[in-house]
């Protein structure tokens, strides 16, 4: 078991480094294969109508010039140890971790998302404990009552709440329990250090409305996989060993229904750590995802390229922790 | 009165095709320290009385369309019409089970041990320490070596045998009074099989259980059975001791299952003989003797009777009940032809084969069975 982590340890290093190499290439190499010289990429990373010395002062703090296993080596050491932007007089300090500097609103990409993470973390975080719990619940009752009125309504509302785009059932809610009913007014984001119970009632829209598009998916799920783990051999026994059912269903087969969803689970709320685009705009939260949106809006290419790197980052580190769960729930997976 | 008594049983599932009869009017008595086989082809209702037995199928099963009738009766206790949480007590205290494949039957998530102290302490009120224990103790009385370590093992560890050694200490870690083992052993390879029967013997021995040992092999039955009930079609075709069975069986389908069995004290002059045709379809039985399309000897028996007229299970000894139109002195004479080794065997094969080409033509242009679309109903 410890080597098996260790083992998984070691791929997930090698696999952030291999991230970094591509998300370099794609901001640094693609544009000069497509053909660009070093000056108009320059170009691209100074504020609008620049003047030409300006564009030569920024190929020059970018090294631009420099072959591009120079250029990833001072991206990579920036992240460790900060960068100093030099051209001549004008000196621009990133520190580290420098995730790369912008020219355009003149600071450095990592203390924003610093700033931004927390509210996605809340939203993200908050929302995946009641789609996991509320979809698997209704997954696993539906399972059981398989074709009953229970399991047929569940279905037909879980198949709306996968139909459903955030930003239609965000709108809804928000007219609904902020506007005409003020349950919950003005839902903007209060840090949960400065006050923790407005923290969370502001945040129970966003919650419940990214919830419910997971918690339909998830509930189409753990009612397949519950299907297929009750008609299990295992099962049988079980139940010839006199168990309750309740822990025939909850031991035996929720057990081995949950993996899959497991592996499921880790993607999408690393994808979600990334930034959740749709939910964080239709509530003006202002996460990672307004953050890349506002990013690519501007085409503020150090800032695309920082948040690339960190939801790369959410992904690579949700899936070696979902492995090694998965080792922990299946010994035939610790080699 | 016989620790088990079975009378009457019938288990039908409601499908879109129609009402399966699994098991049609099965009456059988087990005593304690007794070994009962039960053999039939596929789909014979075998594993599904043994299941019913076991309260694993029920009639109160929401959405399953079970429906079960009759009485079994575990020390005159009758189960079918107990209550489920009462049949789930008794569920692995006072009988037991165990299934036909080890490794899909084992959870693949769980220790070996904790299986076994699982199903220990549902029904004993002790701490995870002592079941411990005894699973250790259970594991090293079937034989599995260092029990002390492998009780740690997951049953992707185990090899084929010891893992049907750990579901038999499974079973037994209540002290069950009654042991069902369907298909013990169909998963197992020749040599372990062997090793598991003599298990279960051993065990049965020492614990002085009752055992049902549901099978389609008629080698193992013979190995460790004293009583053998041969079904066909969810009814009993023939019932007695496995002396009855093996050396004067009654029945035309046992006839059929002894032929198609390869025997070593035979010296190796015939082919073996199939029964010919397949299990019949159990939503459209076939009318009168459910066996009569497959049967050689309607003729014998004389007008359309066979297939017109259920036959009743007839003592034909003590102790042995046989459900033929074929009058006894008929079943002697027919079977001391067909009886392996005897000289008029092969001569017997030879028109058998024949008469039931003819019988083949016969029925083929006389009517379309209803039992041609053949559903295999083997409840799992």
């Amino acid at each position: 078991m410890i080597t098996f982590i260790i083992r998984r340890l070691i791929t997930t290093v090698f696999l952030l480094v291999v991230v970094s190499i591509i998300t370099f290439a794609i901001f640094f190499l693609i544009p000069r294969l497509a053909g660009q010289n070093s000056y108009e990429l320059a170009a691209q990373y100074v504020g609008r109508n620049p003047t030409r010395s300006a564009i030569l002062q920024m190929e020059q703090k970018l090294n631009l010039n420099a072959p591009l296993v120079v250029q990833y080596w001072h991206f990579l050491w920036g992240i460790v140890a900060g960068t100093h932007y030099n051209s001549g007089p004008s000196v621009t300090y990133c520190a580290p971790p420098c995730f790369g500097y912008s020219f355009r609103s003149q600071q450095p990409v990592w203390p924003q998302m610093v700033a931004a993470l927390p509210v996605t973390l809340s939203l993200a975080i908050g929302a995946a404990v009641l789609w996991l719990i509320g979809g698997v619940s209704v997954g696993v009752l539906s399972a059981l009552r398989r074709g009953t009125l229970f399991d047929r309504f569940s279905m037909g509302v879980a198949l709306a709440g996968v139909s459903l785009p955030i930003f239609f059932t965000g709108l809804i809610s928000l007219e609904l329990f902020s506007y005409k009913w003020p349950i919950f007014p003005n839902v903007t984001y209060v840090p949960i250090t400065t006050n923790p119970a407005l923290w969370a009632r502001n945040l129970v829209l966003p919650w419940v409305t990214l919830a419910f598009l997971y918690a339909a998916l998830y509930a189409r799920l753990t009612r397949a996989g519950m299907l297929e783990t009750m008609s299990e051999d295992f099962i049988r026994t079980a139940r010839a060993k006199g168990l309750r059912e309740r822990n025939v269903v909850v031991r035996h087969g929720l057990r081995a229904a949950l993996t899959p969803i497991l592996t499921i689970f880790g993607m999408d709320l690393g994808l979600l750590l990334g930034g959740a685009i749709l939910t964080e705009t239709t509530f003006s939260l202002p996460g990672l995802g307004q953050f890349t949106l506002l990013a690519i809006q501007n085409q503020d290419f150090p800032e695309i390229m920082g948040v690339v790197l960190l939801a790369a980052f959410f992904i690579v580190i949700a899936n070696m922790l979902v492995d090694i769960l998965y080792a922990v729930i299946d010994p035939r997976v610790r080699v | 009165m016989a620790m088990l008594e079975v009378r009457d049983l019938h288990v039908q599932f409601r499908t879109d095709d129609g009402l399966v009869k699994a098991v049609d009017g099965l009456s059988f008595d087990l005593e304690r320290g007794r070994t009962l086989g039960i053999v039939g082809e596929s789909g014979s209702g075998k594993s599904v009385t043994s299941l019913a037995i076991m309260g694993l199928h029920r009639s109160s099963d929401k959405g399953s369309g079970t429906e079960i009738t009759g009485q079994i009766r575990l020390d005159d206790e009758d189960l079918v019409s107990s209550s489920a949480e009462r049949v789930r007590q008794l569920r692995g205290s006072k009988m037991a089970m165990i299934f036909q494949d080890p490794l899909s039957a084992l959870h693949p998530y769980y220790s070996v041990g904790a299986q076994i102290s699982e199903a220990y302490r549902v029904h004993n009120k002790v701490s995870k320490q002592v079941a411990r224990k005894r699973a250790i103790d259970l594991l090293g009385r079937v034989g599995i070596p260092q029990p002390t370590v492998r009780v740690d093992d997951y049953p992707h560890q185990f090899s084929g045998g010891m893992r049907q050694r750990a579901m038999i200490a499974m079973a037994l870690s209540c002290d069950p009074e009654l042991l069902i083992a369907d298909e013990p052993t169909t998963a197992l390879d020749v040599t372990v099989q062997a090793q598991i029967l003599d298990l279960i013997v051993d065990l049965q021995a020492e614990f002085g259980s009752a055992v049902i040992i549901i099978t389609h092999d008629l080698g193992v039955v013979a190995e460790v059975a004293d009583d053998v009930l041969v079904m066909y079609a969810g009814r009993v075709a023939e019932h007695g001791s496995g002396g009855d069975v093996f050396l004067q069986p009654g029945h035309p389908y046992t006839w059929g299952l002894l032929s198609s069995m390869p025997r070593l004290d035979v010296a190796r002059l015939e082919r073996l003989r199939p029964i010919r045709g397949t299990p019949p379809s159990l939503i459209h039985v076939p009318s009168g003797c459910p066996f009569h399309p497959r049967c050689n000897y309607p003729p014998q028996v004389g007008g359309d009777r066979c297939s017109t007229e259920i036959p009743v299970l007839m003592e034909t000894g003590p102790g042995h009940r046989v459900a033929c139109h074929l009058m006894l002195a008929k079943q002697q004479e027919l079977w001391a032809q067909l009886a392996p080794g005897s000289a008029t065997a092969a001569a017997a094969a030879a028109e058998e084969t024949a008469a039931a080409e003819e019988t083949a033509a016969a029925e083929a242009a006389a009517s379309a069975e209803p039992g041609e679309d053949v559903t295999e109903v083997e409840a799992t």
